[in-house]
């Protein structure tokens, strides 16, 4: 019996997420009475996962997995899940791990319970809280086979140091490939993800076209934030597909959320609700945004967000 | 090219979430449901295969009776044939054995489901009927061309796209983009007269393993009263998110 965790790192650094899933699972762990391993392919600092309670790495160090296909990540956590006898796998909540998350489920005849945001109660009947009904309420689900998989809601659970270390092991699972090869991708170089954002700064229909933009890119920016919008922004071509936030579209789970000139309509407050600080920027007093928010600011977004800016470069400048 | 198209029925956007019998069980009273949504943009490109490359389409839930007006209306759409598979969906897990049963058995080359259900959001089934079936597996596809047995398709990752191929017999998981908004269809008078007319079959279930369960529910506590800041005093809206939220 032990825990893995899948921590996933991006040119060789470990995402937030890695440290999360890591926290969450030696947490789980204790609870569990046993110990936590982790896999992780092609990280720089392996090792640096002991702080949050990881005990041993297995270091996966093979060029054929720096291209992500689900499949062949899938088989690779698998073999460690067997290797370290492992009856809970633990996984974030990125793109990638819920493409992975039902392969790895069938591999292991796991149950699998997605959107996690805590830890179960008691770990013989496993019921564990999630997110569901796009944040409109939340489920407990108890998974009852004898190997679980659990995906933790990004931001949810935390991160918490520990400061132990942790022993790195290389581990060398079958890289074939799987069946869908990935011929190209256009992803937007040194930006933040919505994913893996602690701020989004997201704009809709208010800001009365796609020319407008620059300020929310500026704002996002000062903040180090990514850039999300409303479901008729992307529909007109105004923004990116991937920007698309909201029931139909990504979901956020940021510390921070930005809406600029965004009427807070049900389907687009469902998919962001789960951002722990949501602040409104609206002309419109009424706009069902504020009655969501725990700041909101009365105004025309196209002298606030301006303002905002110099303000933001100050207190930032100021430390 | 045969194609399944999987049909989750879910309360419709707007729907206001409520739980009966001590918070156990979802509450349908008063709610209406729709086809899922990312299930409807997969159906309308599976249409699009149906009338440029003579593809047959199918759609099939695995649910109750109740079901069946969503599945009319993915006929009404276009659909050639109907499947309800008889038993409660309970997890994902069985729900895929279900499914992934149908396919196998009805020789499908093409099975379209969506990211997720806007109801639970498990975001599993379509994953596990993929590797239940041997089959390849394309999740968040927002473009997908078939050409003989040869897949290309695109899919959304952070923060970007990717271009992947592939060959059937293929599982996507769909959303928007697969097809745009503008392209859904509504269904008309024709289409609503011939779905009364085509066949709806109810299977019965092979009785799948059952691996997890939503044994409560619980709503979100009430939010309290927004802080408005003055568009003239923003410094109090910076300082409030440093000092007071404590997120920049
Ligand atoms: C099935 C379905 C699924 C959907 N899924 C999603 C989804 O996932 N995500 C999503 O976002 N939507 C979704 N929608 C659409 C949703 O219902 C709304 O139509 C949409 O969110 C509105 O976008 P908006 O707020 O940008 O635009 P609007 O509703 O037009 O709001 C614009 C706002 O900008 C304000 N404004 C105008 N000028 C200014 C200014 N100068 N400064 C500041 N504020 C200004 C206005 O007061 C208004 O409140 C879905 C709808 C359906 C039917
Ligand atoms: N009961 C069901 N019957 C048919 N298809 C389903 C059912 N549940 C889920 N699906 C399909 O699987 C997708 C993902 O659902 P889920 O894994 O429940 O989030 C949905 O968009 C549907 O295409």
């Amino acid at each position: 019996m032990s825990v893995l965790v899948y921590t996933e790192s991006e040119q060789g650094k470990y995402k937030k997420s890695a440290f999360e899933v890591a926290s969450y699972g030696s947490a789980l762990a204790e609870k569990m009475g046993t110990g936590v391993s982790a896999i992780a392919f092609n990280a720089e600092d392996a090792g640096a996962l002991g702080n949050y309670g990881v005990g041993k790495v297995l270091q996966v160090s093979d060029a054929s997995f720096e291209s992500f296909t689900a499949a062949k990540y899938a088989k690779a956590i698998a073999a460690a899940a067997r290797q370290e006898n492992a009856t809970v796998v633990v996984l974030s909540s990125s793109a990638n791990s819920k493409y992975l998350a039902p392969l790895l489920a069938v591999e292991l005849e796991a149950g699998y319970a997605s959107n996690v945001i805590a830890l179960p109660d008691d770990v013989s009947s496993f019921k564990v809280k999630r997110n569901a009904f796009t944040n409109k309420a939340y489920a407990f689900t108890s998974i009852s086979s004898d190997i679980k998989l659990v995906g933790v809601s990004n931001n949810s659970f935390g991160v918490t140091e520990k400061g132990g270390s942790a022993t790195v092991e290389s581990f060398a699972p079958d890289a074939s490939a799987d069946g869908v090869s990935v011929d190209g991708q256009d992803k937007a170089a040194g930006k933040v993800t919505i994913a893996d954002a602690d701020i989004v700064v997201s704009g809709g229909r208010g800001l009365k076209g796609p020319e407008n933009w620059n300020m929310v890119e500026e704002l996002a920016d000062v903040l180090g934030a990514a850039t999300a919008c409303s479901k008729p922004v992307s529909d007109m071509g105004w923004r990116p597909h991937s920007e698309h936030v909201g029931q139909t579209g990504k979901p956020v789970a940021s510390n921070l959320y930005i809406a600029i000139g965004i009427s807070g309509a049900i389907q687009h407050l469902a998919g962001i609700n789960a951002s722990k600080v949501k602040v409104v920027i609206n002309t419109d007093p009424e706009a069902p945004f504020f009655k969501a928010a725990d700041y909101g600011v009365v105004g025309d977004a196209f002298s606030v967000v301006p303002q905002l800016i110099e303000k933001l470069k100050a207190f930032k400048a100021a430390g | 090219m045969k194609i399944l198209v999987c049909i989750s029925h879910v309360p419709d956007t707007t729907s206001k979430i409520n739980f009966a019998e001590g918070d156990t069980k979802f509450d349908a009273n008063g709610v209406q449901f729709v086809i899922n949504p990312n299930d409807e943009f997969g159906l309308t490109r599976a249409m699009w295969f149906k009338e440029k490359q003579g593809a047959s389409v199918d759609v099939i839930n695995v649910g109750g009776a109740e079901t069946e007006p969503t599945l009319r209306k993915a006929l009404a759409i276009g659909a050639d044939k109907a499947i309800r598979v008889n038993t409660e969906a309970k997890d994902g897990y069985q729900v895929a054995g279900e499914l992934a049963k149908v396919a196998q058995d009805g020789g499908y080359d093409l099975i379209i489901g969506g990211r997720e259900s806007i109801d639970y959001n498990g975001g599993m089934v379509p994953g596990m009927i993929a590797a239940m079936m041997g089959a390849s597996f394309i999740n968040n596809c927002i473009g997908l061309e078939v050409d003989g047995s040869s897949v290309t398709a695109i899919r959304e990752i952070d923060g970007g796209k990717e271009t992947v191929s592939t060959s059937l017999p293929l599982v996507v998981g769909g959303q928007k983009g697969i097809v745009e908004e503008s392209d859904l269809r509504i269904p008309n008078m024709r289409g609503i007269m011939m779905a009364r007319q085509k066949p709806l079959e109810v299977v019965e279930p092979s009785g799948t393993a059952v691996k997890s369960a939503s044994v409560q529910f619980e709503k979100p506590a009430p939010k309290g009263a927004v802080k408005l800041v003055d568009p003239e005093n923003l410094d109090e809206l910076i300082s409030l998110l440093h000092n007071e939220a404590k997120v920049i």
